[in-house]
């Protein structure tokens, strides 16, 4: 499986450590919403076809990225930032290795 | 009535020329409601149709498979059984499933070849060893039989072991349980079909379940690829399917990833080794099949999947640690990989419970430790679903335990799947 | 008669004559040999014994796809079993042994299991073998009993134990168009791809490249097809942009056109050339994949099929046209398809005589008929063979007259002389690498056979391009024009070059008669290694395992060592007819990795003999030269004792802890993971990740620090240096060094990506010495400049900068050992020099070095935890930390960590032991409060860490204990059955020695 990373271009998944389920939102810090803490921390969607997914380029730029990939044939479709503000800089810096 | 098998009933067909042997369970057509519905054709799903029907007497239960009978992860597992658990709620549970282990195949009168070669943990530093000492000693408290062994002790068990002191992880000696081991994991799922099958229960292939149908809350049946069934009662064990059977009922998350694990056989050898041997400085795992294949495999690929198939970096890393322990299988080939969907759960241990919707029983969070679990799994299923209400065996191993704090954490790892 | 070596012809080289031995007997063969072909040529038919019935084997086939001929190859003591004869080339030295026999390949005993055929039917194991219900043998005792002699019959090969020598090696490799398979399509699909400019790779299993065209009397473009073959081979290896793998199998078509291939390299070398490795694995990203992997030719399945002496047609071409081997000299053939004609005719040309040719066809076309006059061979067309004859060796087959619509045979048997029959039952295109792919292959009733489907149906992650046999266009003309059309779209090319090479061939129906099987008296073999027979299929139908799964795993056809290649497609035929359904119905085997097996040395590649990098500190070598024993910690290697000679491991650990108390002691720390943390916001994101507060911190000041996960469970420890206002060097557990470092980087990317903070692993930047004992500051001030040591200057947690023979230092007094102590970070290239300035200066104090041992035991002592505490299960509160759980804000873990699981009274809480029979403790002792030692119960907790406390004289442990807390002062017992080791203990506080501190706080 092939990861393509906004800086560092195509890599082998081996690079990358899977860090689960995209969607979940932690509450905020001070939040004492139990409920909401708990599906934070122990409820995931796992769906069968696209999901929304975080991983980190840990042997690479170590940045963590929001892949939405199908869990039935493990096509990616799309691959950004999680931090979604320097986004651009490093597409272009991507397209400048490629 | 189909036979007993015995040598002698092979004996008295091999001189009919074979042509007397029944189908080991019928093939009936759904009917149109049952006491209760199980849906999953795998070891889980058959060993709790076999028990509600042997113990509890419920003998109008179907049991619901999309594809063929034991296509899951009993047919695609490693076959280790053991019970070499180290917190008390996981060790009872699967010596429970032991107990059932060591009488099934008479029980069964179908030969699942359970074979208590043993299982050994290699420990490589001292305090490896002495983390396998608390769980052997976990062990001895509850009535469970383990030992500690010295590499000399090792090194007689599997000649073919490099115990050497210049190994990068050198073996400084092993925890063993004596009466773990193997099992012929499709005629485990064959062994409750037939017995199932036999008390009269409707086993059913090729029947997928695209729905359930519901009574405001209460789950009153399933539709499915042939048609509607009713029942009183519908019980979930599909493992690495639960994610999307669940969403069938409207439950969009659980405390469970379904993560692909992939297994690996050699080309047949003459006997190498005769035990179950993990690696401690890794996941690394081996027996040797009746075949002669050396059965093996490490940890899972570790990213969501239903694919079952993963990719190359684990394969490279179970082969690497397979020669780290065994540097004389160089030349020996690996024959057929295959992968399986665990069901992970947060703290890698199982759900066997009532709920989580009215009408409604979950069996699931295996991880990829189900196979070894069939029996017990089965039992405590069926008995929380003939009481509504779990046994003492299954009453930890709740779905809301994770949110209560409760969790069952043999790894310690956290609710990170993954790692579990 | 038997089998002979031609005079003339072939692709060996007559020239080179190579020695090598078999089962002890010395052979010649020729260069170009197979270990098959040199064998058959000296007149060898017996190759082997099948798996379960031990029946004697000769060769199926002539590739890779031989279920027979098992073979272990020696190299000294090194063994490597279950070889196919075809596949090992042979080189002066070679020596081979037969194996799975007893005591003979001639004469094996186990062959008596042949008499037990109609008991030893699919499935009996699971029928029988339970045993009785009571006595010694009940339970599992009596199949076990019996496994024991089972699986002593079973396996093929013998594995060793001694280590491979040779070397393997990985190959990360990148192309435009990777092709797999060197026949016609390949050939064309590689020469097209590499002139559109692409990169190309090229790879085949065989030595030769050239596919059929090595056995084939075709031409193409008016010359032999293998000169044809030779010339483009030759054109692809001048250019630049073309990478030639022969040798090489593609066996694993994983994600994203990643595909797997094993070159072997050496094996066929007497020695390997300087530096090279006996396999190479080639991991290719390919950014599109011809699939050219031509088709496997399939064994009819009647009674006496598996005798030595019969095999594939188009075996025994490749071994006369390729090899120069005639199989044998009185050969008869059985088809059901036109392709066997061709052998008919090749075969009489190399000069053996063709005594019938029986085709279940009773309609035959004239260009076959004008072949088999050609060959001169008598047609028997209507006509199946319906049994063998021999021994180990074939004397002659039966035929009788075949109808093809009923299966029904009429009419007398004639018996025909031969040494050699040759049987095409139609051909499977090769699909596995396409079903690995996730293509579903479609059934072709007209070709009998699995293809693959088209390239629209492809799994999204793999893109592959099909062309020739594959696709099942089993001629070279089609195969030729679809190899160029595959390699130009798979470069992405749209120019139509020059005319096609012409072929030169006879035309056959590609389609074969939808014949099978013949049912007469008889074993007939399906799965030749396996043993698996049509009766044991139909068995299986009357026993309801008959979706083809369960067929496979029930009576293990395609289960062996050959996976099925060769019958797959019978079986799945045979099933398909007992349920009275068509073929596709009973299902289509998924193929899965590999294609054919793959050595496992291959696949550790560099990591074998090498498993993990080696983590040294930079004082590492300093250890070794000074007595160190090391100790190994995931991956790396620290001091365990500083032994002196005669000391055991308890006596220097207990000299190392008591001079450490009574003077001083140093140990190297460079472990400690290290994390600098830096910026604006730097303080208020320590604030979220600890548990205490660090914006409170002063500059020059250390705090040490808790951190938990986020579901309220501890995770780890350690201390945080504020170096500035916006810099922190935040130390953790070895063992937690790359999980903390992720923990942090996750919730500054994902969830904090506001906070303006980065953080750096530093870990291999700093050489770290602690420092302690009472003599501690006297040794520190006797080698510092630059700075005070003194209590003023550097107070307990202070930090000073300052330099030591000349490098400069960070020193900060902190203590893990009780005592008044200090740790001193240097840069890591400078560790070695700033620890022997220490060690000098600490000579006039007696100064000591101490290892792991007696750092242990001096935390025991304070009651310090690490990860043997903090395990994964264990809160703040369990560990007596709750006093670090700031209330003034919410941290990591802070919303989770009141749950009912979590405050439960039964809780395992951190207790001291003291044991009061003055014995040793053992490490993952449990604790009972009632001692049984014949049945032991009651378990209430375990030992975390033990050792001899110097200083206070006794065996001591820390434990995790139910209740912990509210148990001080009373008494329990260990229990260690593993060990023996039971006896009373007192719980006592954790803190064992000087808990008010005054020893560090000085």
């Amino acid at each position: 499986m092939l990861i393509t990373c906004p800086y560092c271009g195509p890599r082998d998944v081996i690079e990358f450590t899977y860090q689960g389920d995209g969607n979940r939102e932690r509450p905020d810090p001070a939040s004492q919403n139990f409920e909401a803490w708990n599906a934070y921390v122990y409820d995931r969607l796992n769906p069968a076809g696209d999901h929304n997914e975080i991983w980190q380029h840990s042997g690479g730029c170590r940045t963590h990225l929001r892949v939405v990939r199908n869990t039935l044939t493990h096509e990616i479709s799309s691959v950004a930032f999680v931090r979604g503000d320097h986004a651009s800089t490093a597409r272009r810096k991507a397209e400048d290795k490629a | 009535m189909m036979a007993e098998y015995s040598a002698f009933s092979l004996l008295a067909n091999a001189l009919k020329g074979n042509k007397d042997w029944k189908p080991a369970w019928r093939k009936p057509d759904p009917k149109a409601s049952y006491d209760v519905i199980i849906i999953g054709g795998g070891g889980h799903g058959l060993a709790t149709a076999y028990y509600l029907a042997k113990e509890h007497g419920i003998t109008n239960v179907a049991v619901l498979e999309k594809g063929w009978l034991g296509s899951g992860n009993v047919g695609r597992n490693t076959t280790a059984v053991r019970s070499n658990y180290l917190l008390p709620a996981n060790t009872r549970f699967y010596e429970h499933s032991m107990k059932l282990w060591e009488g099934l195949s008479h029980e069964l009168n179908y030969n699942v070849m359970f074979s208590q070669r043993g299982c050994l943990n290699l420990a490589h530093t001292p305090a490896q060893f002495d983390d396998y000492a608390r769980r052997g000693n976990a062990m001895r408290h509850l009535g469970v039989d383990a030992e500690l062994m010295t590499p000399a002790q090792i090194k007689r068990l599997i000649p073919a072991l490099d115990i050497s002191s210049d190994a990068r992880f050198p073996v400084v000696g092993g925890l063993m349980q004596r009466r773990a081991g193997t099992a012929r994991h499709d005629a485990v799922a064959w062994g409750y079909a037939r017995g199932a099958d036999r008390r009269g229960v409707d086993i059913i292939e090729n029947c997928e379940v695209t729905g359930f149908l519901r009574d405001g809350d209460r789950v009153t049946g399933v539709t499915t690829s042939r048609g509607d069934i009713r029942a009183k009662k519908v019980a979930v064990a599909v493992a690495g399917s639960t994610g999307r059977v669940m969403q069938l009922a409207g439950i969009e998350t659980m405390p469970i990833e379904s993560h692909v694990l992939q297994a690996f056989v050699t080309e047949s050898l003459k006997p190498f080794i005769d035990t179950v041997v993990t690696f401690g400085m890794g996941h690394f795992y081996m027996s040797q099949s009746d075949k002669g294949g050396l059965v093996y495999g490490g940890d899972i690929d570790g990213y969501n999947s239903y694919a079952q198939r993963g990719n190359l970096p684990i394969v490279d890393e179970v082969m690497s640690e397979m020669l780290a322990l065994f540097p004389g299988l160089a030349r020996v080939r690996m024959l057929r990989s295959w992968g399986g969907v665990c069901d992970m759960s947060m703290d890698g241990s199982p759900i066997i419970t009532t709920g989580p919707l009215p009408g409604m029983y979950l069996n699931c969070g295996w991880c990829y430790g189900g196979f070894k679990a069939t029996p017990a799994s089965g039992w405590t299923f069926a008995w929380t679903i003939a009481k509504d209400e779990p046994h003492d065996f299954n009453a930890p191993f709740t779905l809301d335990r994770f949110h209560r704090g409760l969790v069952i954490d043999d790894k310690g790892q956290g609710a990170n799947p993954r790692l579990h | 008669m038997s089998p002979r070596r031609t005079d003339t012809g072939g692709r060996i080289d007559r020239l080179k004559t190579i020695r090598f031995t078999f089962d002890g007997v010395a052979f010649t063969g020729h260069a170009g040999d197979t270990l098959a072909s040199a064998l058959l040529a000296n007149g060898v038919t017996l190759f082997g014994r099948s798996f379960k019935y031990h029946r004697p084997r000769g060769l199926l086939t002539a590739g890779v796809e031989e279920p027979n001929a098992l073979v272990t190859v020696l190299k000294g003591e090194v063994r490597e079993p279950n070889i196919p004869a075809t596949m090992v080339e042979i080189h002066d030295g070679l020596v081979a042994i037969s194996q799975n026999r007893f005591p003979s390949l001639a004469w094996d005993i186990h062959a008596v299991n042949q008499l037990g055929g109609k008991i030893l039917s699919a499935g009996f194991y699971y029928k029988t073998f339970m045993g009785p219900v009571i006595g010694p043998l009940k339970g599992t005792r009596f199949w076990m009993f019996c496994e024991h002699f089972i699986r002593r019959a079973a396996g093929l090969g013998s594995a060793g134990s001694a280590k491979d020598p040779a070397r393997y090696e990985r190959m990360n490799a990148f192309c435009d168009v990777l092709v797999v398979g060197s026949g016609p399509a390949g050939l064309m699909a590689a020469k097209a791809a590499a002139d559109q400019g692409a990169r190309v790779m090229l790879a085949d299993l065989e030595p030769r490249f050239g596919g059929s065209t090595n056995w084939s009397d075709e031409t193409i473009d008016g010359a032999p097809a293998a000169d044809w073959a030779r010339r483009t081979v030759t054109q692809l290896e001048g250019r630049d942009n073309v990478r030639l793998l022969p040798r090489t199998t593609v066996w694993g078509y994983y994600d994203n056109n990643t595909l797997a291939a094993l070159e072997r390299v050496s094996d066929h070398k007497e020695q390997p050339a300087k530096g090279e490795p006996r396999h190479r694995y080639w991991a290719i990203r390919a950014r599109s994949v011809v699939l050219a992997t031509g088709a496997f030719e399939r064994p009819l399945v009647f009674p006496g099929n598996d005798r030595p002496g019969v095999m594939l047609a188009h075996a025994a071409e490749r071994y006369a046209n390729e090899f120069g081997v005639l199989p044998g000299e009185r050969i008869a053939l059985f088809t059901n398809n036109d392709s066997a004609y061709r052998a008919a005719v090749a075969l009489k040309k190399a000069g053996a005589a063709i005594v019938a040719i029986a085709d279940v066809r009773s309609e035959l076309s004239p260009e076959m008929r004008k072949l088999a006059t050609e060959a001169e061979a008598e047609i028997f067309a209507g006509h199946a063979v319906v049994a063998t004859e021999g021994g180990k060796a074939l004397s002659g087959v039966k035929v009788q007259r075949f109808d093809m619509v009923t299966g029904a045979l009429t009419g007398d048997e004639r018996s025909i002389h031969a040494d050699c029959l040759l049987m095409s039952g139609g051909w499977s295109p090769t699909i596995h690498l396409a079903s690995q792919a996730g293509a579903k292959a479609q059934w072709d009733a007209a070709r009998q056979a699995f293809l693959p489907p088209k390239p629209t149906q492809h799994g999204p992650t793999q893109q592959w391009i099909g062309a020739g046999a594959f696709t099942g266009s089993f001629s070279t003309a089609e195969a030729i024009a679809e190899g160029r059309a595959a390699g130009l779209a798979a470069a992405g090319g749209t120019s139509t070059p020059a005319a096609l090479p012409t072929v030169e061939a006879v035309h056959g129906d590609p389609d074969p008669a939808p014949v099978f099987e013949i049912r007469a008296k008889g074993k007939s073999f399906v799965d030749f290694q396996h043993d698996v027979t049509a009766e044991d299929v139909r068995l299986a139908h009357r026993e309801g395992f008959v979706s083809v799964e369960h067929l496979k795993r029930y009576t293990t056809l395609g289960m062996a060592t050959d996976q099925g290649k060769s019958s797959n497609v019978p079986g799945l035929a045979i099933m398909a007819e007992a349920l009275g359904k068509p073929i596709p119905e009973v299902g289509t085997t998924r193929f899965r990795p590999p294609f054919a097996p793959v050595s496992i040395g291959s696949l550790a590649a560099e990591r074998f003999g090498d498993l993990k990098p080696e983590r040294l500190t930079p004082m590492h070598d300093w250890h070794l030269a000074n007595g160190a024993t090391m100790y190994s910690a995931g991956l790396w290697y620290r001091p365990m004792i500083y032994g002196l000679s005669g000391e055991t491991i308890e006596q220097a650990y207990v000299r190392e802890a008591k001079a450490t108390r009574e003077s001083a002691g140093i140990v190297d720390v460079s472990t400690l993971g290290k994390i600098a943390v830096q910026g604006p916001d730097a303080a208020a994101f320590l604030d979220r990740v600890y548990t205490n507060m660090f914006s409170t911190l002063a500059v020059g000041k250390a705090r040490y620090g808790l951190m938990l996960r986020e579901d309220g469970f501890a995770f780890d420890d350690g201390t945080t240096w504020r170096l500035g206002e916006q810099d922190f060097l935040m130390t953790t557990t070895t063992a937690n060094a790359g999980k903390v470092m992720q923990h942090l980087e996750y919730f500054l990317d994902v969830i904090w990506p506001d906070l303006k903070v980065h953080v750096t692993s530093v870990t291999d930047e700093w050489a770290g010495a602690a420092i302690g004992g009472p003599k501690a500051r006297q040794i520190l001030a006797a080698c510092v400049i630059g700075t005070a040591v003194d209590n003023a200057t550097l107070p307990f947690m202070g930090i000073v900068h300052g330099q030591i023979a000349g490098v400069p230092v960070m020193i900060c007094r902190l203590s893990f050992s009780g005592e008044m102590a200090f740790e001193v970070y240097s840069g890591a290239g400078h560790g070695t020099h700033v620890w022997e300035a220490l060690i000098e200066a600490g000579k006039p104090f007696g100064l000591v070095t101490y290892g792991l041992e007696a750092l242990g035991t001096m935390r025991i002592e304070k009651g310090h935890v690490t990860g043997a505490e903090i395990d994964g299960r264990t809160t703040a509160r369990d560990l007596h930390l709750d006093w670090m759980l700031s209330k003034k804000k919410p941290f990591i873990g802070s919303a989770m960590m009141d749950r009912e699981g979590l405050i439960a009274s039964d809780r395992l809480e951190l207790v001291g032991l003291i044991a009061l029979d003055n014995r040793p403790l053992s490490g993952g002792a449990h604790i009972v409060e009632a001692l049984d030692e014949a049945n032991p119960h009651g378990s209430i907790g375990h030992i975390t860490a033990c050792c001899y406390s110097p200083a206070l004289g006794k065996h001591i442990a820390l434990a995790l204990v139910q209740g912990g807390k509210a148990r001080h002062g009373t008494r329990a017992h260990v229990s260690d059955p593993l060990r023996n080791r039971f006896g009373p203990v007192e719980i006592v506080s954790n803190h064992f020695y000087d808990p008010e501190g005054t020893r560090m706080h000085g």
